[in-house]
């Protein structure tokens, strides 16, 4: 089934153009700052204004430009298309008729699209490092606390955010199952976790529901800045990891609850 | 034949908040029969079809697929890996080509074995539907024909024990049609069972062996497509003289005669003890000249209207092709 998921993947164009815009993503970083002499201004995303010092803040501040707005927003999309994508081409009902079990069904969709995602990370970093590294070279980060980190901590490190970036969305994705599993119009259902980060965002800005924000899932999404400071202080991480680790077996929990008792009419 | 059914369903119920789309079913499909199913639209058909799948989850009762209790999901399992199944339109991942499709689906469940079995039957599948040529285009380019061609080949390609086709003949050509016709009735000779819904009478009634008919989710008629035609009790009759024939027919017991004849010819319905022969020799001693003599058989339709009734007390009657 997964493999079955990998043949279709590399058969859409969907799939080259979203690699295509991920590499665009940092040789278009790499050329303007490289060209400009500048790289931002205050109130830029994390690490933007230091890529010219060391290539590894390429690949770094292409995380920090992806990770608000459309790592979540690829997130939705792909776990909203997953179920409810099968279902209006009416391949769903052939799938479980095959018979592929509906618990492994719903797994094995979120685990491709959960590896899409990873996938899309790997092209990131991988073009950001090349791109970084040629225009800029890869040396010694210096780190957020001052100390200097050796090109290989810099990278481990640098892998470490990726990841943590990743298990980030990880919740958002869940939250698509769910809706993916609900409806049988992919749009409708790529817009709920879109929805859900979006509000979550908002509201991690107000104020006034302060008392909320330790639990909304996009509280500890810049938690991965952490990882550049030395010592690296885990408690924001760890907290994120664990946000993000409930958010998952609890909506993931819910689609699989929903989705074996649903009536499939598609 | 084995013993069993291969689709029993006792007690089967799907109600959709007050209304009961399947309603108390008992029905039993026998193993290596040709089954057709017929009824109006909105009548259950696909519901059922549903149900016996595992797709829809009954309000109440029990379904068996060769004795597998679908409702339990490993059951369901074990019964499914026997089946092929073509519900209401094929559906494919139409970027991909035809024989990418069966790839697909060949690889996306199952033991090793069966995974292999099934991708090793592509091409003598795609060659029996007759799409071998076509098998490397996308389906985005296929003609419903051919999208159905290829449903019911996805629906054959593990050799299954039971198919279960949806209205499978449409949106072909007549052409079509007969090969898929042909092409059913040789798999159930080499000992498949096959239930197809169709809401063509004439091509139930041409291929199959029995025929179950499903109005507001119950059975109102079961049988051979012979004997749901009460055939062979309606004569029309040429005669010279009608009047002298009408009061020889009056005085013949069991013999009634229409109101009005029929292409300048009398209707004469029959009961035990007349016969054709009797009513013949009485019609002939009477000095009245018979120059035809015909047995009217009912057309299944006709038995169809009858039976289905006022299942549409406020719409149009089906369209054909819908």
């Amino acid at each position: 089934m997964f493999r079955v998921e990998w043949i279709r993947a590399l058969r859409r164009p969907r799939s080259y153009v979203l690699a295509g815009g991920l590499i665009a993503l940092s040789v278009l970083l790499v050329v303007s700052v490289k060209l400009s002499g500048r790289s931002a201004g205050p109130g830029a995303p994390a690490f933007l204004s230091q890529v010219l010092t060391n290539g590894f803040f390429v690949p770094l501040a292409s995380i920090a430009v992806l990770q608000p707005f459309f790592l979540p927003l690829g997130a939705g999309l792909l776990s909203g298309d997953s179920v409810a994508g099968e279902a209006s081409a009416g391949t769903l009902r052939y799938l479980l008729v095959r018979p592929v079990g509906r618990v492994r069904l719903v797994l094995v969709k979120y685990g491709f699209v959960m590896f899409s995602l990873a996938f899309g990370l790997v092209v990131l970093m991988v073009a950001g490092l090349i791109g970084g590294g040629l225009a800029f070279g890869l040396g010694p980060l210096p780190s957020l606390s001052g100390t200097s980190l050796s090109t290989a901590d810099a990278l481990v490190r640098t892998v470490l955010a990726a990841g943590y970036v990743l298990a980030g969305v990880s919740g958002i994705a869940a939250i698509g199952m769910l809706a993916s599993v609900l409806v049988d119009s992919p749009v409708g259902a790529a817009i709920v976790p879109v929805a859900v980060a979006i509000v979550s965002e908002i509201l991690d800005h107000l104020d006034s529901v302060h008392v909320i924000h330790p639990f909304l899932i996009t509280h500890q999404w810049l938690a991965f800045v952490d990882l550049f400071r030395s010592p690296v202080p885990t408690t924001d991480v760890v907290l994120g990891l664990l946000t993000f680790g409930v958010y998952t077996v609890v909506f993931l929990g819910l689609a699989l609850w929903a989705f074996v008792r649903r009536d499939v009419a598609s | 034949m084995t013993e069993g059914a291969a689709i029993r369903t006792s007690g089967l119920t799907k109600r959709y908040g007050e209304q009961a789309a399947v309603d108390r079913l008992d029905l039993a499909v026998p193993r290596g029969a040709l089954y057709g199913f017929l009824g109006p639209n909105g009548a259950g058909k696909t519901t059922l079809i549903r149900m016996a799948l595992g797709l829809v989850h009954p309000s109440a009762g029990d379904v068996e697929v060769f004795g597998e209790r679908v409702t339990d999901p490993v059951a369901r399992a074990r019964a499914l890996r026997q089946c092929g199944a073509l519900v209401e339109e094929p559906g494919f991942w139409k970027g991909l080509s035809g024989r990418r499709n069966l790839e697909c689906l060949a690889r996306s469940a199952g033991p090793r074995d069966d995974r292999e079995a099934r991708l090793g039957r592509i091409d003598d599948v795609l060659h029996l539907v007759g799409l071998a040529a076509a098998s490397g285009k996308r389906v985005k380019a296929y003609s419903q024909g051919m999208r159905q061609r290829l449903g019911i080949g996805a629906a054959l390609l593990g050799s299954p024990r039971l198919l279960v086709l949806d209205e499978p003949t449409n949106g072909l050509d007549p052409q079509g049609m007969r090969e898929i016709r042909l092409l059913l009735r040789r798999l159930s000779d080499e000992g498949t069972t096959v239930f197809v819904s169709s809401h063509l009478l004439w091509e139930v009634e041409a291929m199959c062996d029995t025929v179950g008919v499903l109005v507001r989710g119950r059975l109102v008629a079961e049988g051979p497509p012979s004997n749901l035609r009460p055939s062979g009790n309606r004569f029309r009759v040429q005669v010279d003289d009608q009047a002298a024939a009408r009061k020889v027919l009056a005085g013949l017991a069991g013999a009634s005669v229409d109101g009005e004849p029929s292409d300048g010819r009398l209707v004469v319905r029959l009961a035990a003890p007349a016969t054709a022969g009797s009513m013949n020799a009485a019609l002939v001693g009477a000095g009245v000249e018979v120059s035809e003599l015909v047995a009217e058989h009912e057309r299944l339709e006709d038995v169809f209207m009858e039976l289905v009734g006022d299942a549409h007390p406020d719409e149009a009657p089906p369209a054909e092709g819908a």
